[in-house]
C-alpha cells in the first residue's frame, strides 16, 4: 500500500481552515476595537488572565492559535508555489518550522499564565 | 517514432490572469498572508499576557496606530472572505445523503453561516462589546 505523509499535513490544515472561518473574524473585530481605542471589557488583563488561567480556556486558545498557524502555513506554502516560487521544499520547511515554533511558544506562554 | 507528451505552456507567475476564476482563486490565496500575519500577532499577544498586567496594557495601547487600523481592516476583510468561501465550499466538500436524496447544498452552507453568526455574537457578548 502506498504510504503518504500528506494526511498529517492535511488534517490540521482542514481543521485550521474551519477554526479560522469560525473564530478569526470575530477575534479580529475585538482587537480592531482595541486599535480604535475602544478596548472591549473582555480584553482587560483580569478577564484575559482568568480565561488563559483556566484549563479549558488554555486548551481553546491553544487550539485556535496552533491550528490557525498550521493552516496559514500550509496555505502560504501553496500561495508561494502558485505565485511562481518553486523552491517548495525550502518554503515548506521554513513555514512549517515557523508554525511549529509558534505553536510551542503559545503552549509555553499559556503554561506560564 | 517517438511519442512525446503534450506539455502545455504555463507561465509560472502570470497564469492566473488567463481566467476570472483563476483570479478569484488567487485572491482567496492572498488572504492567507493577512490571516497568517494576524496569527503571529496572536502569539505575540499571548507572550505579552504571560508577561504581566503592564506588558498586556502596553500591548493593547500599541495596537492604537494608523498602521494597526489599516492592518486590522485588511485582516478582517481577509478573514471574512476566507470564512464565506470556506462555508460556501462545505456543501461540495461534505455532501450529506439521507436515504436516496442528498441534503440541498444551500442547507449545509446555510447551517454553517447560522452557526458562525451565533458563535460570533456569543463571543462578542462574552467579551463585553454589547
Amino acid at each position: 500500500m502506498a504510504k503518504s505523509h500528506k494526511p498529517v499535513v492535511w488534517f490540521p490544515f482542514a481543521a485550521g481552515g474551519t477554526v479560522i472561518a469560525f473564530f478569526i473574524p470575530v477575534i479580529v473585530v475585538l482587537t480592531f476595537l482595541a486599535a480604535l481605542g475602544h478596548i472591549p471589557a473582555g480584553l482587560s488583563y483580569e478577564r484575559m488572565h482568568a480565561l488563559a488561567g483556566n484549563g479549558l480556556g488554555k486548551l481553546i486558545i491553544f487550539g485556535v492559535v496552533a491550528l490557525s498557524l498550521w493552516s496559514s502555513a500550509h496555505r502560504l506554502r501553496c500561495t508561494c508555489y502558485d505565485f511562481g516560487v518553486r523552491a517548495d521544499t525550502l518554503v515548506a520547511t521554513v513555514l512549517y518550522v515557523v508554525a511549529i515554533v509558534g505553536s510551542l511558544l503559545s503552549a509555553m506562554y499559556l503554561l506560564q499564565i | 517514432m517517438s511519442r512525446r507528451p503534450l506539455v502545455r505552456e504555463c507561465p509560472p507567475t502570470t497564469w492566473y490572469f488567463r481566467q476570472p476564476r483563476y483570479l478569484r482563486y488567487m485572491s482567496r490565496e492572498i488572504t492567507s498572508v493577512f490571516v497568517g500575519a494576524y496569527c503571529v500577532l496572536l502569539v505575540v499577544g499571548l507572550q505579552r499576557l504571560s508577561a504581566g498586567p503592564a506588558a498586556w496594557e502596553a500591548f493593547l495601547l500599541g495596537l492604537r496606530s494608523a498602521d494597526s487600523i489599516v492592518f486590522h481592516l485588511l485582516a478582517l476583510a481577509a478573514a471574512v472572505y476566507h470564512a464565506t468561501t470556506w462555508f460556501n465550499a462545505t456543501q461540495k466538500a461534505m455532501p450529506i445523503q439521507i436515504g436516496e436524496d442528498f441534503v440541498p447544498g444551500n442547507v449545509i452552507s446555510g447551517a454553517h453561516y447560522v452557526a458562525w453568526a451565533v458563535l460570533s455574537v456569543v463571543i462578542l457578548y462574552l467579551a463585553g462589546v454589547f
